[in-house]
């Protein structure tokens, strides 16, 4: 099976096609922001150096470790996604990024913020760091060191970097809403049925 | 190397074997549960989690970058010779493995709301002890309680007409809305007790039961078996997505109940589950139980 490789800087004709549940890797520029670096980029109005317009940006905090004047990745997973769903739409607005990787779904206001600006929010496998790690061929630089370790603004090169699972399409479909209206419906006649097995009080 | 010593060194080495290498039943059931998903995302997902776990021994790293906070399930017999220093030593051994794994900085200081940058802080690492009479040995379950697994945990106390099945309920429910960010396939820890605590201690060392061991009860094995087939079908797979492959296994513990109060509590594990568990003779020449074949 051929691999679907999406190259920075991303453009609206890559994604436009990429539908909930495909898989992607990606070549190029990535850099991670978290939290406090969506906080800083959308609030603050301070601009890191790196450009993303049709970037790709990781929700992680990695550790890294300084070998001379180089940093090196040791380990690199993503943290939950949802956290970042306050800020996420501007921020894509603001930088004109293309591609979020994280862990989890995210909410309606990032699904708007994806149609508007033809953008896609993917997962990477959560727990799956040493991989990850593996698929980054070198931290280029490193921004917003302030913020500490996992919250500074690190950019990398990474190589057919995934498995990427689109979660939410620029056509503002939702991977895991929709599973979680699935889930809830199977639920709910799983335990009707285990229900009637676990009758263990007396009376 | 006096006892002391030996002791303090084979709890480093075994804290960073934890990190880096899953239990063998952890391994043999995600072997089983690769095998039976069918969709292709959750598929996908278990060749990464594969190639990870080989990754993390060939170039000597964590398996997961949250190496969680250490925690210690001690049984230890009354004539274990180190009886009066387990808790410095494993507060020690914490301390040094943070260097030398390393691990990851998690533990944050109550109220101060400061990372300590050691793994330790108040009553962290956590250490649980249970008494042996009448042995000389010390057996202990190492965990790495990781951030995403240890939130979405809950204990509750229920009227008993809420029944078994009520406490079937309470799991599923936590799983299908909290349970599948914590990176499943889930290790399904249930605890019924008479209190919030009972029940939620029960549910963690139902957590850190062998997966394939039963509760010795038939009824509770029983429940084991079904709430474990229930969960399984509800069509959740790796990470969440769709699947089949969702479940490692539901472990339950119980205990006896006030007439009038029926608690319960679910705690999860993650599919990068770091439990290892050893035991020290008097000598402190040590048995690793989970993971066969390895020296430390
Ligand atoms: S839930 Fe487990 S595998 Fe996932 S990020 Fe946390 S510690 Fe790692």
């Amino acid at each position: 099976m051929n691999k679907k490789i999406l190259t920075t800087p991303i453009t609206d004709e890559d994604v436009k096609s990429l539908r909930i549940g495909d898989i992607v890797y990606l070549n190029g520029t990535l850099v991670t922001c978290r939290d406090t670096g969506h906080k800083r980029r959308v609030l603050s109005g301070i601009v890191p150096r790196t450009d993303l317009k049709g970037g790709a940006v990781f929700h992680a905090g990695p550790i890294v470790k300084k070998v001379g004047d180089k940093w090196e990745m040791v380990s690199i997973g993503p943290t939950t996604s949802m956290r970042m769903e306050k800020f996420e739409k501007e921020f894509m607005e603001i930088t004109g990024a293309k591609l979020i990787i994280g862990k989890g779904g995210m909410g309606e206001k990032t699904v708007k913020g994806c149609v508007e600006n033809k953008a896609i929010h993917a997962v990477f496998p959560g727990g799956c760091a040493v991989v990850a790690a593996a698929e980054v061929l070198e931290i280029t630089d490193a921004e917003w060191l302030d913020l500490g370790m996992p919250e500074a603004f690190w950019v990398m090169e990474v190589k057919e970097f995934g498995p990427l699972i689109i979660s939410i399409d620029t056509e503002g479909n939702n991977l895991f809403e929709n599973n979680k209206a699935v889930y809830k419906e199977s639920m709910e006649k799983e335990m009707a049925e285990l229900s009637k097995k676990l009758k263990y009080m007396n009376y | 190397m006096n006892k002391t010593e030996k002791f303090l060194d084979t709890t480093v080495k075994f804290i960073n074997l934890v990190a880096k290498v899953l239990p063998d039943d952890v391994v043999e059931r995600l072997k089983l549960l690769r095998e039976k998903e069918t969709v292709t995302m959750s598929k996908a997902i278990y060749d990464s989690m594969f190639e990870n776990l080989e990754k993390a021994v060939s170039l000597d790293r964590p398996i997961c970058q949250d190496t969680g906070v250490i925690q210690f399930f001690v049984r230890v017999g009354t004539k274990f010779p180190l009886i009066d220093e387990i808790g410095d030593l494993l507060y020690k051994a914490t301390l040094e493995a943070t260097e030398k794994v390393p691990l990851r900085h998690n533990a944050v200081e109550t109220f101060v709301e400061k990372n300590t940058g050691t793994n330790t802080g108040k009553k962290v690492p956590y250490i649980d002890y249970e008494i042996v009479p009448n042995s000389s040995n010390l057996e202990m379950d190492v965990y790495m309680a990781g951030g995403g697994c240890s939130l979405p945990g809950r204990s509750t106390v229920m009227m008993p007409s809420a029944g078994y099945e009520g406490i079937a309920g309470f799991v599923a429910e936590t799983m299908v809305n909290w349970g599948i960010n914590a990176c499943p396939p889930l290790v399904v820890g249930v605890g019924i007790g008479t209190c919030v605590a009972s029940a939620a201690k029960l549910a963690k060392k139902a957590s850190l039961r062998r997966v394939g061991s039963r509760n010795p009860e038939p009824k509770a094995a029983e429940m084991e078996e079904a709430l474990e087939k229930a969960l399984g079908n509800i069509g959740i797979g790796a990470q969440g997505l769709p699947g089949k492959s969702g479940v490692l296994c539901v472990n339950i513990e119980n205990m006896a109940r006030h007439p009038s109060a029926l608690g319960a509590a679910v705690s999860f594990g993650c599919w990068a589950h770091r439990r290892g568990t050893i035991s020290f003779d008097k000598n402190m020449n040590y048995t690793l139980l989970d993971h066969k074949g390895v020296t430390l």
